[in-house]
Order: C-alpha cells, then structure tokens, then sequence
C-alpha cells in the first residue's frame, strides 16, 4: 500500500502533485491509465484518428451544406422553403444527439437492415484496400448523420440571418443600381460578406463537435476518444479523464486559433496586432 | 484571442446564434433612453410597451405552441406523483411489455412502467433547466454588469475568463467536475450554472459599455446617485432584454446538458431522469424500442418549446431582429 502510493506520489502534498502535473502535461505526459498501465497520452491519440474521421465528416457537411440552406432560405425569404428550414433547424437544435443516434440505429440498422449498428469495420472479416475503406464508410455514415444536424442548423440559420442582414446594405442596393443580375450580387457581394459570422462560428462548432462526438461514439460503439471517456468513467481512470479534457480543450483552442487566421484572410479589414 | 469586429459573431456563441444575431446590435427602437430625465428612465415598465411585447409575443405561433407544451410539462412535473398511473421506481409489472392497454408506454428491463418514469423525469429536467439557467443568467447579469459598468481591471478579468469558458467544451468540464465530486441533482444544477454564466456576462457587459455613455446615466451621475443605483435603476432596465432571451435559450441547453450527463451515467441515481432512461435503453435497443423512444421524444418535446418559447421572447423584446 505504501508503496502503491509513493510509487503513484500520493504522499507529497497535493500542491506539489497539481504542480507535477501541470508541468509535465506540459510536455505531453498525462501520467499513466490506472485500467490499462500504459501512458494517458499514448492510450488517447490511439483513439484519435478514430474520433478525427467521425467528426471532421460531420463537421465538414455541416460547414458545406448548412450555408447552402441558409443561402437558399435567405433569397426566398418567408416562403415554403424558408419556413420549412427555419423549423427543422429549430428541431435540428433541440434533438439530443444521443437518442438521434438511437433513432437511426432503430431504423436503419434493427429494422431496415441497410447499415452496420456498431463498430468501426467489420468484425468477422479481415478486409483489406478498397473493400477496407468501403466497410469503415458504411460503419460511419450513420454516426456522422446523427452527429450532424445541430450544426447543420447553427450554420444554415446564422447563414440566413446574415445573408438578410448583409443584402439590406448600402453596398447591395449601389450593386444592383449598377445594373449586376441578382445573381452576381448574390454571389459575388452578399455572400461573401455574409459568410463571414458564419465562418468564425464553424470554428467554435469543431470545439464543441467534440462533445457531440463523445455522446454518438458511445451509441455507436465508434472506437475513438469518446467511447474511451465512457469506458474512463465507468472505470474511475481520472488520469484518461484529465488527459481528454485537456486535450479537447487544446483542440478547441487550436480550432479558434484556425478560425481566426482563416478570418484574417477571408477579411482583409482585420489586422491583427 | 484576437479581436473579431462583428457584435453577432465573437460573443455569446451557440446563443447568439440562436438570437439571430439580434442583441447587442445598437438600441431597439422603443428602447433608447428619455434624454436627460432625472426620474429613473424605465421605458420597459409602461404599460403600452409591455402590452406591444404581449402581442409581439402571441402573434409568434410557434412561441405560443412551446409556451402551451411547456405548461403541459410543467403540469406533468408538478402532479405526476398524482397522474402518474404507478411509482416510477416500483416493479409495476413484468419486464419488456410493448406499449399497450396496460402499460401505455411498455415496461422496461425491470418492469418499471415507462410512462410514470417520464411523468416523474420532468420533475428533474425542467428543474435542472430552469434552477441552472436561472442561476447562470442571474450571475451572468451582475457580473456583466459590473465588467460594464466599471470596465478596466474587472473587465479585463472577466472577459479572459469568459472567453476561457467559452472555448472549452462544456459538456467535458461537467463531466470531470460530476465525476470527481460524485453525482447529486443540487450538484448537476451548480455545474450546469456556473458553466453557463459567461455567455450571458458577455452580452450584459456589451449593454452595460454601451449604455454607460448615454446622457441619462451622466444626469443620474450629476445628481449623485450611487454606482449601484446607477447600474440597478438605470441601466439595467435598459439592457436586460438580451439577457433574458440568452436566459430562456439557457434553459434548453441545461436540459440537454443534464440529459448528456445522465446519459453519461452521471445522473442522480436516487430520482428517474430521462438521460438516464436512455442510457438503459442503449443496452436493449433490440429487444425495446420504447425505452429509448419514449424519454428522447420528451426531451425534444421540451428542449424545443424551450427554444421556440426563447425565439419568440426574442422577437418580442429585440423588435430590430424582425423588422428589416
């Protein structure tokens, strides 16, 4: 026991163990798991291009198709359409990831048969190239499906927003005086301006896909991070837990981080200083 | 962090997104301030105003369907141990009955009646939702307000602070503090709030620095007023629109939150939530589709009345958002 506990440095006092920590997360070492014996940092980027793929597929459909809808919705203003996005958004919003998840698994995978429950690949079957690539796609589509929608509707409904806003300027009624089809003044005027709120928000949704991850690799048994903070959880591995916060945030930071240079070059106005 | 020019982008993240970008945009037209009148300026409390907002409000369907659904909600809450047909905790049957006659809802892998342990799971959702936002929006207030009003150091604490909160995922610093500390409601609730404020105290702070130049604040300066005074009295009536429609978006995501969490299996083991009843459900999809059905489709029943109760709130009390 006593040596369990100088072995892990449990009897220093609890300043100097926070301050060991700190120093040495600073130099990437987490400390080790308690389930697994091997270093935190190890055990995490293991899981990591697992956790990557999910959510840079969400996050990528979201980030080209949300402003396409809000696009759409913005020109045909009060229509149909409009309503109809401007609701689904709503829902897309208000629906918890996790039981969407459920949902899909339910229908496509229980009922329909369509597509795999669980899982990154197949289990029973060692494939190889194409026929490799193919299987982890149809273990991921559904995932990312339900991973996708709350983004899907911030991005298309800020889209929107600042597209009504940005075509009510100035500068749009100076375009369409000089005699420029809609379309062009559309394409070439508004939107430009307009996607920029809508850019630094899809910086802060990579951050926070994060989260949304965790909750569908749990559905779907997705071997990533996610799963591997449920599994932490369950069995009481603080050093795995400390390590993945610390690394989502350092992720979240660097998407910020990105968000804003992109920014600087989307808006040359901005100087940074 | 660098400086982003655009009021609607940097601050209030998933909120401001939601609010259309309307708060913190320059003043409401109704809004701008009696010049230079001694008596405190509360152009929010006249009657004609709060009866504009009243009918700004009902004329918003989809406002008025989630204020219905959300009374509906609050009702199941407050008498479900009266309409709830059996105690949610008790085996009130056999395990895996579909949704029929009996059991309306079905049974879950112990026998638990579905539908008392939803009646009985709005109890906790709605006053996590409720209890957290409105703690998160009440922080969020003075501590906006006070980083408005004074600026300089405070300020300079405050929006370092905020902008941490904002970029580190929530959900994953709930989920350590729960975690570390032991599940416990009063526990969710103080996670959830103390998580929640800064959002708020940015989109307060934005008011406050606003506002603090206008005339009516140098005349109740000039005659002596306090700076509490100032803050409670003069400007706060000004700039608490914003902060009540990010207040009412708060109370969705701490629903969802608390969800995420008890479908984590951080929930309060000693009450029936239904983040909780969907972590069951996860372990029997195949065999009951209605465990996981029943409780998700109360959540987003709630979480988006909440949303569109908060749409609604924001029309009414931002008229800007919608008049273009």
């Amino acid at each position: 026991m006593q040596a369990v506990r100088h072995q892990f440095g449990l009897d220093r006092p609890l300043g100097v163990q926070l301050l060991k920590y700190l120093q040495h997360a600073g130099t990437g070492d987490f400390g080790y798991s308690f389930a697994q014996r091997r270093p935190v940092l190890r055990v995490i980027l293991e899981r990591a291009p697992a956790t990557a793929l999910l959510v840079l597929t969400a996050w990528a459909a979201a980030a080209v198709l949300g402003p396409l809808i809000g696009i759409a919705a913005a020109l045909r203003r009060n229509s149909a359409l409009d309503h109809l996005v401007m609701t689904s958004a709503l829902a897309g919003y208000s629906i918890p990831v996790f039981w969407l998840g459920q949902l899909l698994v339910l229908a496509f995978a229980l009922w329909l048969g369509w597509l795999p429950a669980e899982g990154m690949q197949a289990v029973r079957r060692q494939l190889t190239g194409g026929a490799h690539l193919a299987d982890v796609g149809r273990h991921l589509i559904l995932p990312a499906v339900a991973l996708c929608p709350r983004y899907l509707a911030v991005n298309a409904r800020l889209m929107r927003t600042s597209l009504i806003d940005v075509l009510h300027r100035d500068y749009v009624t100076t375009a369409r005086a000089k005699g420029l089809s809609a379309s062009r003044v559309v394409a070439r005027h508004a939107v430009r301006n307009a996607v920029l709120p809508v850019v630094t928000i899809m910086g802060f949704d990579l951050g926070f896909l994060l989260t949304g991850s965790a909750l569908v690799e749990t559905v779907f048994a997705w071997p990533g991070v996610g799963l591997l903070l449920f599994t932490s959880l369950s069995t009481r591995d603080y050093p795995v837990l400390l390590g993945i916060f610390s690394l989502a945030a350092a992720v979240a930071v660097a998407a910020n981080l990105l968000t804003d240079i992109v920014y600087g070059y989307l808006d040359p106005r901005i100087r940074y200083t | 962090m660098t400086s982003i020019p655009d009021g609607g982008a940097g601050d209030g993240g998933m909120s401001s997104a939601l609010a259309g970008a309307g708060p913190a945009r320059g003043a409401p037209g109704d809004q701008r301030p009696a010049t230079m009148k001694l008596t405190p300026a509360r152009p929010g409390t006249s009657a004609s105003g709060t009866v504009r907002r009243w009918r700004r409000f009902a004329r918003h369907r989809g406002a008025v369907a989630g204020a219905a659904a959300l009374a509906l909600l609050a009702a199941a809450a407050v008498l479900a141990p009266w309409i709830a047909p059996h105690d949610p905790q008790a085996l009130a049957g056999p395990p895996f009955v579909s949704p029929g006659p009996r059991f309306w809802l079905g049974t879950d892998n112990l026998g638990r009646d579905v539908l008392s342990e939803i009646l009985h799971g709005a109890r906790i959702s709605l006053a996590v939702g409720v209890l957290a936002a409105a703690s998160s929006t009440l922080i969020g207030v003075a501590m906006g307000a006070v980083a408005g009003f004074f600026g300089g150091r405070a300020d300079a604490v405050l929006m370092r602070t905020t902008e941490f909160f904002q970029i580190v995922p929530r959900f994953f610093l709930a989920l350590i503090i729960i975690a570390l500390s032991g599940p416990g409601l009063a526990k969710i609730i103080f996670v959830i709030a103390i998580l929640g404020w800064p959002a708020v105290a940015r989109l307060v702070r934005g008011e406050f620095l606003r506002l603090r130049t206008y005339e009516f604040v140098e005349a109740a300066r000039a005659v002596g007023a306090s700076p509490l005074l100032i803050i409670v009295r003069e400007i706060l009536p000004n700039a608490i629109a914003p902060a009540v429609v990010a207040g009412s978006l708060d109370v969705a995501q701490a629903i969802l939150l608390e969800a995420g969490l008890s479908f984590f299996g951080l929930g309060d083991p000693n009450h029936v939530s239904w983040g909780t009843m969907i972590n069951t459900a996860q372990a029997f999809l195949g065999e009951a589709w209605w465990l996981s059905t029943f409780p998700g489709l109360a959540i987003l029943l709630a979480v988006l009345s909440v949303n569109l109760v908060g749409d609604g709130l924001n029309d009414a009390l931002n008229p800007r958002s919608e008049q273009r």
